[in-house]
């Protein structure tokens, strides 16, 4: 039999299940480009004022270390440093999370088997996987492409850029593949693929940071292809090269691992643990912290590194300064170099507290997964009350991301301290502003808990409000949304900490809301069917 | 004695869909209650009404003398639950399951838990994910059997196990029937109903059907005939108490009316029987027929 017999109807059923999923991811990534390009139209209509905002842009090493670097200062020049990184990386994660959720997720589950057994080739179910994680980012590619040469963009660049995506999405589908390969479990294969995912970003940021001395780092990344192929600004086709090679090497090794193995087996054979429970695992927190503590070790990890990079960035800041007098004494003026580095650390921490926001709709929607799974009921058929069930995970959503943000503030305040020689100083100032993220972090979580307790059916909105509120946090400002939109987010109502108070109203505000939130949340789940 | 388990006109709908349509069920202190039903009756829908996952609509329910739904964590303290479909943690041991769930329940016997190990042959070793079906089920079985409560409630124990395991489970719960203990076996596996049962309900269509001893049951029902016969067999069908009457040339296989055996026996006689094969209701021609009854009906 061929080995890639089924494929077809295999990706139409992948078609069928993620319908809503894919569209929503498409159209999100296809369309934010063309959006932001513009907008960006509307908001720099001269050529001036375009090379004006580059000029503020590409002096500020800090906007590169975040998004990249600014090669052009053309409308499309400008969307692709805007967008480029984070689309790229949100393609990417898309990519792999398609890919374990159809190939390892159904071994684990036993589907596999079920679609095995029928006429369907052993290489089928990865090709079908490949073939619609791709077959989106070309899509998405397609109308990025066909959006800006809408807009009277220069066709070789649209094309550029909408097939940078395409292309950044083989990539990670191809790590998707391999991962799959290598784990038992679909969240292991998950954590593994997002954490390359984030490797390579961190690669990317690492190397833009510091161009002159690490900026070979960025070389290593797909990520960080996407600006070094130069859509708009020279449209550096032969880079298509590195992602070709770089998917085609690891799609064959995913290929040959899973002509190797079982149905169901990983690349680290199973080994057995302990026959009895440790004294830990005796209540329904001990059962959560088994459940949960790999992922906020992972989470906080990573992080942790994030933090560190963005310390190191902020030093450079200090450095433009001083190779500019002029700017310095504008900064001088409105407060000192220290405001600039606060606004940096306020910006740094806000992408990590999003972050740390993904955390936790994870961890509180752990809660929907062990109920899904049957799991829940085992539990709650003992001596454990539902309030006490949903707290032991709902814990998780909120502890976690106050020590992902504690451990990424701290690692970050000591980085820039221990450069700028003041690590006493700097610690409490960038820890300070990493916890005035933590009610924002808590309305996130309310939205999580409130839609599982109350509408488990909608849990996966929480993806979608988080999703809202990177896009207007990252491009809200920069595009001039009405003032009523970014209010929308929690995040836009953190204050500029240490600059600012710490214990204002919007905070208060911040706590009300995700309380109740979590306040509804507890009492739906405590009232509804189980499973819903 | 009082009731463990006591339930009235209970309804209980999802969407538009009627699962539980006036279900009525006794279950009796210390007695093992067959809960019957083809798949998709209601059982595992009263099940999770008596554990207080699922809240009814209409009916009254009483679980251990108290209100499974506002009283379910002081309730559940006295019960353990096998669910049907056993899904373990995937990176927790078989032990460690075992363990957690006795400790969440308040506690488990010591000894019980190493001989159950022993007589399922389960390691506990194992990762959730590596086991099988018939393995996880053990898991929960044992943790449920090895735990000191009052009632146990059963959803399909046995549909992943194999013949040798099913006997062991027969033994075990032979072992607790003699401790006193409740049992609420929901099952489609009638041989193990008829083997363990006291008493048992039949439900179908969320409704109950027939409730009482397998005795009661039986004696308002039919023998099953099997006979070769030397004379004309179609004069089988002027003997009494006959139904249910298919001729293959000489041979005979028909249904007599169990309390008209007697006659029967006295007819067939003359007609020169060369083989006889009788055997008293099955619970399956029981609950076959109780299934086909419901449908004419319905």
């Amino acid at each position: 039999m061929n080995t890639l017999q089924g494929t077809g109807a295999l990706a139409r059923l992948i078609l069928r299940l993620d319908r809503i999923r894919l569209t929503a991811w498409v159209v999100a990534l296809g369309l934010v480009p063309v959006g932001t390009a513009s907008a960006f139209q509307g908001l720099y209509e001269t050529e001036a004022a375009r090379e004006q905002f580059a000029a503020t842009v590409t002096s500020n090493p800090a906007f590169t270390a975040l998004l990249g670097p600014l090669y052009d200062s053309s409308i499309g020049g400008l969307t692709a440093w805007r967008i480029g990184t984070l689309g790229t990386f949100l393609v990417g994660i898309m990519a792999i999370l398609t890919m374990i959720r159809h190939t390892r997720d159904d071994e684990e589950t036993g589907r596999r088997e079920l679609l095995g057994a029928t006429v369907v080739g052993r290489h089928a179910p990865l090709a079908a996987a490949s073939l619609v994680a791709v077959g989106a980012g070309v899509l998405i590619g397609g109308l990025i492409a066909i959006g800006l040469a809408g807009l009277g963009l220069p066709w070789a660049g649209s094309i550029a850029f909408g097939a940078g995506f395409a292309a950044v999405t083989l990539a990670f589908a191809a790590v998707g593949a391999l991962t799959a390969q290598l784990t038992q479990a679909g969240s292991t294969g998950r954590g593994v693929g997002i954490g390359i995912a984030g490797f390579f970003f961190l690669l990317r940021m690492a190397g833009d940071a510091s161009e002159e001395s690490l900026g070979w780092l960025s070389w290593l990344s797909p990520i960080g292809w996407f600006s070094r192929m130069r859509p708009f600004a020279g449209d550096e086709w032969w880079v298509f090269t590195l992602w070709i090679v770089f998917a085609v090497t690891s799609i064959v090794v995913a290929f040959s691992l899973a002509a190797r193995r079982d149905v169901g087996e990983g690349a680290f054979p199973p080994r057995p643990g302990p026959g009895r429970a440790g004294r830990s695992l005796r209540s329904p927190a001990g059962l959560a912290w088994r459940l949960q503590r790999g992922s906020l070790l992972g989470w906080t990890g990573g992080l942790a590194v994030l933090g560190g990079i963005y310390g190191a960035a902020a030093d450079s800041i200090a450095d433009i300064l001083e190779d500019n007098p002029q700017l310095n004494e504008v900064f001088e003026s409105l407060g000192g170099t220290q405001t600039l580095t606060d606004t940096f650390f306020t910006a740094a921490l806000g992408i990590i507290a999003l972050v740390a926001a993904a955390y936790s709709i994870r961890s509180v929607l752990k809660l929907k997964g062990e109920e899904e799974a049957l799991r829940a009921e085992l539990v709650l058929a003992t001596d454990t009350s539902r309030s006490r069930y949903a707290w032991s995970h709902l814990a998780y959503g909120l502890v976690g991301p106050v020590v992902i943000l504690t451990v990424a503030g701290t690692v970050a305040g000591a980085t820039y301290g221990s450069i700028v020689g003041d690590v006493a100083g700097q610690v409490p100032r960038v820890l300070a502003a990493a916890m005035a993220q933590i009610p924002a972090v808590w309305v996130v979580t309310g939205i999580a808990m409130a839609l599982y307790g109350l509408a488990p059916r909608l849990s996966a909105v929480s993806w979608g409000a988080l999703a809202t509120f990177l896009l207007l946090g990252q491009l809200g400002q920069i595009l001039q949304f009405p003032q009523w939109t970014l209010n929308l987010s929690p995040f836009s109502h953190i204050p500029l900490i240490p600059a600012e108070d710490f214990l204002g109203p919007p905070l208060i505000t911040l706590f009300v809301v995700g309380g109740a939130l979590i306040a509804a949340g507890l009492t739906g789940f405590r009232q509804r069917d189980i499973p819903a | 004695m009082t009731n463990a388990i006591s339930i009235s006109g209970l309804e209980k709908r999802f969407g538009h869909v009627v699962a539980l349509d006036g279900l009525d069920l006794e279950v009796a202190t210390g007695e093992i209650h067959g809960f019957l039903g083809p798949n998709g009756a209601g059982k595992t829908t009263t099940i999770r009404v008596l554990l207080g996952l699922l809240k009814a609509d209409a009916g009254q329910v009483s679980l251990l003398g108290g209100d499974p739904w506002s009283d379910a964590t002081e309730l559940h303290r006295r019960l353990a639950y096998v669910p049907g479909d056993v899904s373990l943690w995937p990176g927790l041991t078989g032990g460690e399951v075992i363990d957690l769930l006795g400790r969440l329940r308040g506690g488990l016997d010591e000894r019980r838990r190493t001989s159950l190990l022993e007589r399922f042959d389960l390691d506990p070793t194992k990762k959730g994910r590596t086991y099988s079906k018939g393995n996880r089920q053990k898991v929960a079985l044992i943790a449920a059997l090895a735990s000191n409560v009052e009632l146990m409630i059963l959803d399909e124990p046995t549909a992943g196990l194999d013949p040798l395991m099913e006997a062991e489970f027969r033994a075990a719960v032979e072992d607790d029937r003699n401790e006193g203990r409740t049992i609420l076996l929901a099952s489609h596996i009638l041989a193990e109903v008829e083997a363990l049962c006291d008493r048992v309900s039949i439900v179908r269509k969320g409704v109950t059907v027939e409730s009482g001893s397998l005795a009661d049951l039986r004696h308002l029902t039919r023998t099953t005939v099997v006979a070769e016969l030397a004379g004309d067999p179609a004069a089988v069908w002027h003997l009494p108490g006959v139904h249910d009457v298919e001729i293959h040339d000489h041979r005979v296989e028909l249904e007599v009316d169990s309390d008209r055996i007697s006659e029967f026996v006295s007819g067939l006689a003359p007609l020169g029987v060369r083989s006889l094969v009788s055997h008293p209701p099955t619970l399956e021609e029981l609950f076959m027929r109780h299934y086909e009854d419901g449908e004419a009906s319905a």
